[in-house]
């Protein structure tokens, strides 16, 4: 299992869009992911549940991952919040 | 004639006949099935056929409204994507025997009402999203044709309120105007008539009776009016708006492209002031030619702690990439005075405008500000970055400010982080400063002239306080006189002198502001193009004229 933790520096938060991307980015990997925000942890790989966490700016999220692509999936990742959130 | 009042989202006049668009009415009746893997392959096709209207929405979206007003298609897509969503339908399907439509609707209920308890006004309005796909593909499963149909005129729709996918239906060259009964400003009717750029209003108490259809109206998206069977005189009033609202924009946007010089030949730079990254559409909307004041307080204020140097990078790359090459002149951190955030523990001051504030802070903390500094210089590697430091008085501070810069700057080369070539500049808006300008030019690459805080210095007058308007004069000689002496002494040392106050959009003062020598105008996106405007149509060619120009403002004992 891997995972690392990410401060959101949008000023808007996960909003609908990044969501979506970020769930389309979480779907390329086999490994389970999941998002946590406060002990609420949700399915990476579902955009409702990533949305419903409702992240706004400044706050940490952890994202982990678990299966047979977890590096390549939490590098991926990192990247990808690095880059858009 | 009816007269109605709305929540205007978009300004402008359009005249029309009414296009009165209504839901079709969706009957969802709940019943048993006997065979539930058919109405799991029915809700299947259904949503792929949902998909496939989707995906011809967002190219025709990409078309209407570019690639932010269609991306909401993608995630439309997404949403009925969604494992949870499609488990949900299935579920209901398949342990209570239902229809199909039912457990769509039943699944549609239980998704936006989540949304809707969200303590978050954006979330909350995601609750329509979820409608709209679920609408979708019941309409589909009911066999409804929810697919376009084109109008011959253009209209003024009049709904209910309107889904995302509703409102990029209509063929952009047919539509007038949005007026919805409901609907909130965040909503994507909202984003989409902003970005679309026609009259929206919101909110309006209408009764949405069939005879409206086809009815004359005037949507007056500046007063937040909608009439409906206009007499003649509003007519005609609404006809003379609307025409001047036309001739006005096309000229405008006839200048958009166009280099700012006036026809003597002087070329200025057309800047803009930003206060956030929500500002950065409207600039390259309105043509900018460079950020002329990247206002970097908003990173500051209403937070509970100070931003942190990645937070700043990503905030002030995000600015110089999309400026794409173009200056961008980040003014360091101006908190204090009337911009205060508790974090800094500045305490109470008997008189902010003058206590610790600006370049006072950043000097006497240096550490907040090599954070600042340190996230400017790695941005710098994005595009063309350069530095104004506010509030300046003396030589020392502008000395000291640029030592603990070049310390920044030689940590990070140190450490091999790559950064641009970045210019430093101040502002002057104190008298201090104007009256010290030759021996600052001599230090700094550029001067912004902050005519705000130089005019309530100069003349004692507190910004803040409304019963001093009367005392107020913006066009003061003394203020005038300031402006004209730092572009003077700019040019002797051979630099350039902008004005970013508020002063810089006053069109009576542009003529003024091109015979001192003004090279850089920064103005406030929207003011962009009024102004170039005004710069193109001035001519100073004939010296004598230019020297009048001065002598009428009684600046020429300067020269």
């Amino acid at each position: 299992m891997k995972e690392f933790v990410y401060t959101i520096t949008d000023p808007e938060g996960i909003h609908a869009r990044p969501a979506g991307e970020f769930v389309k980015a979480a779907k390329a990997f086999e490994s389970k992911i999941t998002i946590t925000k406060n002990d609420k942890t949700m399915d990476a790989k579902k955009i409702f549940g990533v949305m419903g966490l409702a992240v706004k700016n400044g706050q940490e999220i952890t994202i982990c991952a678990e299966g047979p692509d977890e590096d390549a999936a939490v590098a991926s990742l990192e990247e990808f919040l690095k880059n858009n959130l | 004639m009816e007269k109605c009042a709305g929540k205007s989202v978009f300004g402008g006049i359009a005249i029309g006949r009414i296009l009165l668009f209504k839901k079709q009415e969706q009957q969802v009746r709940r019943q048993k099935v006997d065979n539930p893997e058919l109405e799991e392959k029915r809700f299947e096709d259904a949503r792929q056929e949902a998909m496939r209207q989707l995906g011809k929405l967002h190219e025709k979206a990409l078309v209407n409204v570019g690639e932010s007003g269609a991306e909401i298609f993608e995630v439309h897509q997404m949403m009925l994507e969604d494992d949870d969503y499609i488990d949900s339908v299935m579920n209901i399907i398949s342990s209570q025997q239902m229809n199909a439509e039912y457990a769509v609707a039943v699944t549609s209920d239980n998704f936006a009402k989540m949304f809707e308890s969200m303590d978050d006004d954006y979330m909350r309005g995601r609750a329509a999203d979820v409608r709209d796909i679920s609408n979708r593909v019941i309409n589909i499963l009911l066999g409804i044709n929810q697919e376009e149909e084109d109008s011959d005129e253009p209209r003024i729709i009049v709904a209910d309120d309107l889904a995302p996918s509703e409102t990029v239906q209509f063929d952009k060259s047919k539509l007038l105007a949005f007026v919805t009964v409901h609907g909130s400003t965040n909503s994507h009717t909202a984003i989409l008539a902003r970005t679309m750029g026609i009259p929206a209003l919101i909110g309006t108490p209408l009764a949405l009776q069939d005879s409206l259809n086809g009815k004359l109206a005037v949507v007056d998206g500046d007063e937040g009016v909608f009439y409906i069977d206009p007499d003649e005189e509003t007519l005609m009033k609404m006809q003379k708006k609307e025409e001047a609202t036309k001739e006005n924009q096309e000229l405008l946007l006839q200048l958009k492209n166009q280099k700012t010089v006036t026809k003597d030949g002087r070329e200025i730079m057309s800047y803009a002031n930003i206060g956030n990254l929500k500002d950065l559409p409207l600039v390259l909307q309105n043509g900018g030619e460079g950020i002329g004041l990247f206002r970097s307080e908003f990173l500051y204020i209403g937070k509970d702690t100070f931003p942190g140097e990645q937070e700043q990078f990503e905030v002030y790359r995000t600015v110089a990439e999309n400026m794409a090459g173009k200056e961008v002149v980040i003014r360091t951190l101006d908190i204090g005075a009337d911009k205060k955030a508790d974090y800094f523990e500045l305490g109470a001051e008997e008189n902010p405008a003058m206590g610790m504030r600006a370049i006072r802070i950043c000097l006497t903390r240096p550490e907040i500000f090599k954070t600042q500094l340190r996230a400017i210089y790695r941005a710098s590697a994005f595009g063309h970055i350069s530095i104004m430091y506010p509030m300046i008085t003396s030589l020392e501070e502008v000395a000291k400010a640029k030592q603990i810069s070049s310390e920044v700057r030689k940590e990070l080369t140190s450490l091999g982080v790559p950064i641009g070539k970045v210019k430093e500049g101040i502002m002057i808006e104190t008298p201090a400063a104007v009256m010290i300008s030759d021996l600052l030019a001599k230090e700094v690459d550029f001067f912004s002239i902050g005519t705000n805080d130089l005019t309530q210095y100069s003349l004692a007058i507190d910004r803040q306080n409304q019963n001093l308007d009367d005392f107020y004069n913006s066009h003061h000689t003394a203020v005038l006189r300031m402006i004209y002496k730092t572009v003077v002494n700019a040019h002797r040392a051979g630099i350039w002198c902008g004005i970013c106050g508020e002063l810089g959009a006053d069109r009576s003062l542009t003529e003024l502001f091109m015979a001192m020598g003004v090279d850089e105008l920064s103005v406030s996106p929207g003011s962009i193009l009024p102004v170039r405007k005004a710069i193109c149509e001035t001519d100073l060619s004939d010296p004598a004229y230019r020297k009048k120009i001065l002598s009428d403002w009684n600046l020429e004992e300067l020269c």
